[in-house]
């Protein structure tokens, strides 16, 4: 149960010493509530209080790093269970299984086309996560293997081995990576847990159901180990969604410290729409790693463009900076073509003034990252709007002509936009898959 | 101490929609779908029954399709040239279970098809196919408002899943297809509460909640998805907290939006489209889709497989 502030409150010196930098005791009480602060500001503190305000300070579901550097990989601190309540923080890690058994040769090639996985859509980078080597042979092929994948990637690594003796070998190598060990199981509790303790390392937690599973989890926060994955074990896809539920649900709204941790699921399947389907459907119901088979660019751009989709606030749609944006060799009589500063709109746009190799100017108009049509109800997108960018983004400086461009669907807008800015206004197409026709034409 | 799972009390529930009319009830189909009837949220079978699959039906036009990328026109080929052939290989081939066909010839930018014309096309396709139909018109209000009553008439008692209904028009539709025993799609436009509005509009007419299939306008994977999968999650969340006004099932144009996709236009690269068709309906599938809209036939196969998968356990 998280305290109230008052809660807080009692278990403060109460003396307003203002050395947290706060007036009152009570002013930082509501702040800790607000986990706005850290309890480390109050230098007071019995341990026993501290213990106290450190547990209810820990968000439900810990927050676990893998790797190191640019590309470390940050899961779990989400609040909710619907993206509409709030919004899911941390994308889902996603990556991709290597066997051990496989030849050098196949196993470079393997990574350098995971490497390649990079994507850009509507502006931001598309990426993916994770490289897991899987033992499938002795300790000296295993490391060996995870010298040369390590070498060839800068991504995250996952070890999945069973083998302590393999495990530390590969640790031994990878210091300073960060690598997530794949995974504790009641067999091999303590082997594992002292590796995770030596190598300041995370690890999967795998029990077949929730309850060996959280008591997993709980007798290795009592050896001190505590960043952990939750892993569930083989199972079919509603199962699994079942499970992730319920891991998300009871961390949230019962605050089980056993469970509140990201979870982890393997896809394996041989046909790649079959393992595309399957990992999207963990993708939407919070899972924090996807560990796949398949490389196919296709898919994998699909499956990271859901990712995209699904983790985008909810309450603040991805917008571009509003601002006149020179499209190809512009001169002074190119075409202006109007859109919002919604991501999806401009970018859209963009890519068929791209695609029809005429060189145009787009003016993006800031509409709060509303789309055309919404932006156009709710009055973001008015005749007095537009011209006002034009005159704030110098659109008069950069063309000689007067004609401007605007979206199909706002033809309503021309007579007052004309009236107001003396352009003349021409209406383009509702869809942008019109403009290089369109632009052909004009 | 045993560990306390928490499971969800819904009260309400979707609502089933049956589509088709078989002999005993009067028309002539060989079999009716039924979509909708969750008890609980998509596929948390512990929770709640889910008793009817997800349904998919093949999309197909009245004319020629002229914005249809290469990978998703090839499969069928030549009989894209006609509605009778195409909608017949759906059945044959593609063991469609369900066909939707779209009247956009009747658009007035489209060759203005006169009602008539569509009614004599909607009689032979009953004739040349038995599965039931979803019908659709082009879109266009008022022609819809000529097109649409005679269609349903030439349909009265087959039990087609007529559409669609909006906010600014869906008086003629719903007397339509109140008279002559069909079900309706209501259309809102990514908005919950015009969603409710028209469902309460239309029932106030007389036409049962257990008649209307809701259409919640999506975007494809990639081109606000998000928007419709949490629009389709607080629907659902609604009618299962028991607001009968939001519990009829999703129907979602998943071919419509995801072949519009530039990364479907890849000709190149046909693998790319289907699965941007595939993933866009697999992740409304997660959000509640009751009958999804398709195009390709190797995407139809997939997602059926992946239905499939759901409901094994």
């Amino acid at each position: 149960m998280a305290l109230s502030g008052l809660d807080i409150y009692k278990l403060l010196p109460k003396t307003n010493c203002r050395e947290c930098g706060f007036a009152t005791c009570l002013a930082f009480a509501m702040q800790l509530a607000k986990k706005a602060v850290g309890i480390d500001k109050c230098p007071h503190l019995t341990s026993e209080v501290k213990g106290k305000l450190e547990a209810q300070s820990q968000p439900p579901i810990k927050l676990i790093t893998i790797g190191s550097g640019e590309t470390r990989l940050e899961i779990g601190n989400e609040n909710v269970m619907f993206r509409h309540e709030e919004k899911f923080f941390r994308p889902a890690g996603i990556g991709f299984i290597v066997e051990d058994n496989s030849t050098d040769a196949e196993i470079k090639t393997k990574i350098e086309k995971i490497n390649e996985l990079k994507f850009e859509r509507v502006g931001q980078r598309l990426e993916v996560n994770l490289v897991a080597i899987r033992q499938n042979k002795d300790a000296k092929r295993f490391i060996d293997v995870v010298q040369l994948v390590s070498v060839n990637t800068p991504l995250s690594l996952v070890l999945m081995s069973p083998d302590a003796q393999a495990l530390k070998g590969a640790l031994e190598i990878l210091k300073g990576r960060n690598p997530l060990i794949y995974h504790a199981t009641k067999e091999n509790l303590t082997a594992l847990t002292q590796l995770a303790k030596d190598y300041k390392v995370p690890l999967v937690a795998q029990g077949d159901d929730l309850e060996k599973v959280s008591e997993l989890t709980a007798e290795l926060s009592k050896q001190g180990v505590n960043d952990l994955i939750i892993e569930t074990g083989k199972k079919p896809i509603s199962e699994k969604v079942w499970d992730l539920t319920q891991i998300r649900r009871l961390a949230l709204k019962k605050s089980n410290r056993g469970l509140g941790y990201p979870s982890l699921v393997v896809v394996e399947q041989n046909d790649v729409y079959a393992e595309a389907q399957e990992a999207a459907t963990y993708i939407t119901k919070y899972a924090g790693i996807v560990l796949l088979k398949g490389i196919e660019s296709w898919a994998v751009l699909s499956l990271l463009t859901l990712r995209q989709n699904i983790y985008t606030d909810p309450q603040k749609p991805l917008q571009i900076e509003p601002k006149l944006y020179p499209i190809g060799q512009v001169n002074d009589k190119s075409p202006v073509l109007v859109t919002t500063n919604f991501s999806l709109s401009y970018y859209t746009v963009l890519g068929e003034v791209e695609a029809s190799k005429i060189p145009a100017y787009i003016i993006s108009i800031d509409t709060e990252g509303m789309s055309v049509l919404t932006a156009w109800a709710a009055e973001k997108f008015t005749p007095q709007k537009i011209n006002e960018s034009i005159n704030k983004f110098g659109v008069k400086d950069a063309i000689s002509h007067k004609r401007l461009v605007i979206p199909g669907y706002v033809a309503v807008m021309s007579g007052e936009l004309q009236d107001e800015s003396g352009f003349e206004i021409i209406v383009g197409p509702k869809e942008a898959a019109g403009i290089p026709s369109f632009l052909k034409n004009l | 101490m045993a560990l306390q799972l928490i499971t969800e009390k819904w009260s309400g529930e979707v609502s089933v929609v049956t589509i088709g009319a078989a002999n005993q009830e009067g028309g002539t189909r060989s079999h009716a779908v039924k979509i909708g009837g969750e008890k609980s949220l998509p596929y948390l079978f512990k929770e709640g029954s889910l008793p009817n699959k997800p349904q998919i039906a093949f999309e197909i036009l009245d004319i020629m399709p002229s914005d249809w990328p290469n990978a998703v026109s090839a499969p069928y080929g030549k009989t894209l040239n006609d509605p009778l052939e195409w909608a017949d290989k759906c059945v044959r081939d593609y063991q469609a279970g369900i066909l939707c066909v779209r009247l956009l010839g009747s658009h007035p930018d489209f060759g203005n098809k006169s009602p008539e014309e569509e009614a004599q096309l909607i009689k032979k396709l009953l004739k040349k196919v038995s599965v039931p139909l979803v019908i659709l018109g082009s879109g266009d209000d008022a022609k819809d408002n000529l097109v649409l009553p005679a269609i349903s008439e030439a349909a009265k008692g087959e039990r087609c899943l007529i559409g669609s209904a909006v906010q600014d028009n869906y008086k003629t539709i719903v007397a339509s297809v109140l008279a002559d025993g069909h079900n309706i799609i209501a259309e809102s436009p990514i908005d919950i509460n015009i969603a409710k509005q028209l469902n309460i509009l239309i029932s106030d007419m007389g036409l049962a909640l257990e008649r209307i299939v809701m259409n919640p306008t999506i975007g494809a994977l990639g081109y606000g998805l998000e928007y419709a999968y949490s629009i389709m999650e607080r629907s659902r969340l609604a009618a299962l907290a028991g607001d009968k006004t939001m519990a009829s099932p999703f129907i979602c144009f998943v071919g419509q939006e995801a072949w519009r996709a530039k990364e479907a236009k890849a000709d190149d690269l046909p693998d790319q489209g289907i699965i941007w068709e595939t993933l866009t309906a697999t992740a409304l599938i997660q959000a509640g889709a009751d009958l999804l809209v398709m195009r390709h036939p190797k995407a139809v196969e997939k997602v059926k497989e992946y239905i499939d998968n759901l409901f094994r356990s």
